[in-house]
């Protein structure tokens, strides 16, 4: 068979391969900048000069808008991760395991932010800064699960046997995701109920409901440049990993 | 700036908080991607390609 006649690779195939994946995506990280950077300068604006205080809990209900979009991405960035592991588990496709390891501490940080800032909500709301309901220690038990993915990939020389036990570890783990969602629900909790995602449609007025779209799309859109750019340094270091075992097994000195 | 009410040091805090952190998050994606890339320079330098690259100049 010449080359002629070999059938080209597919998209998904094509996307497989590590040089093409960052060929392919590295002109998307400016056009992706700039408009995480522009949506954030519009959600800003939005938050603190053009919606009003809650009748209720007042000038607080400005930190909705940074605490939900970072609780928003905790659980997502963990079904990508979840995603990730089942690309990596079922058609062992080698961007799968760059994008779970490169996901883990973006997903860790969004979720102490959703803690830190949901706390700090909590203190003037509530009365307390913590609470040991089904919400919050479901997150902070997100929190840990993160960190440990994050130890595994550290713990770990071989990456490819480090992909398998670690997309077992996340998939075992996203149990916690609906746990998290439906917490509200099935248990007695401080933390009010889902008022954006639910069956009736959003239940908060458009002037408050603007403003916390187009920050949770800004904070989506700054994971998933970091994502991206996390992806491409993650590809990097494999190869030079691959260098520096084939500059040892050579006798280069590296 | 505008008046943030009696609980304007939670807001103020919770604001700082997340920008110190994403500012952090931000620039540690940078530094990672900079210092793996340096490194491949310096294999490079000396010679080290992939074989797949052909043999060193």
């Amino acid at each position: 068979m010449t080359t002629d006649t070999a059938p080209k690779p597919s998209f998904w195939n094509r996307l497989a391969h590590p040089g093409q994946f960052v060929a392919l995506t590295r002109p998307l990280l400016w056009p992706l900048t700039i408009i995480t950077a522009a949506l954030f300068i519009a959600g800003l604006w939005f938050a603190f000069f053009n919606s009003p205080e809650d009748y209720q809990m007042g000038d607080t209900v400005r930190i909705m808008y940074i605490h939900v979009p970072t609780a928003w991405l905790s659980q997502f960035v963990y079904g990508i991760m979840a995603v990730s592991a089942i690309g990596s588990l079922v058609w062992r496709h080698p961007m799968a395991d760059v994008s779970m390891k490169a996901a883990a501490p973006l997903g860790a940080t969004f979720t102490a932010l959703a803690l830190f800032t949901g706390s700090l909500w909590g203190r003037p709301t509530w009365g307390t800064f913590w609470e040991w309901d089904g919400r919050m220690t479901s997150t902070l038990v997100l929190l840990l699960i993160y960190l440990g993915i994050v130890a595994l990939w550290r713990a770990f020389d071989d990456q490819l046997r480090a992909a398998r036990v670690i997309a077992v570890f996340t998939l075992v783990g996203a149990i916690n995701i609906p746990i998290i969602k439906f917490s509200v629900d099935w248990w007695s909790t401080l933390h009010q109920p889902s008022s954006v995602f639910t069956m009736s449609g959003p239940h908060m007025p458009p002037s408050i409901l603007t403003p916390l779209l187009v920050m949770a799309i800004a904070f989506t859109m700054l994971f998933l440049t970091l994502h991206l750019k996390a992806m491409h340094t993650e590809v990097a270091r494999r190869r030079l990993m691959a260098l520096q075992r084939q500059a040892a097994q050579t006798g280069k000195t590296a | 700036m505008i008046n943030l009410g009696p609980h304007a040091v939670f807001i103020i805090c919770a604001y700082a908080g997340v920008t110190l952190a994403v500012a952090a998050l931000i620039f540690w994606t940078l530094f990672d991607a900079r210092r793996t890339a340096s490194k491949m320079a310096a294999l490079e330098a000396r010679g080290i390609r992939r074989r797949s690259a052909g043999p060193a100049a």
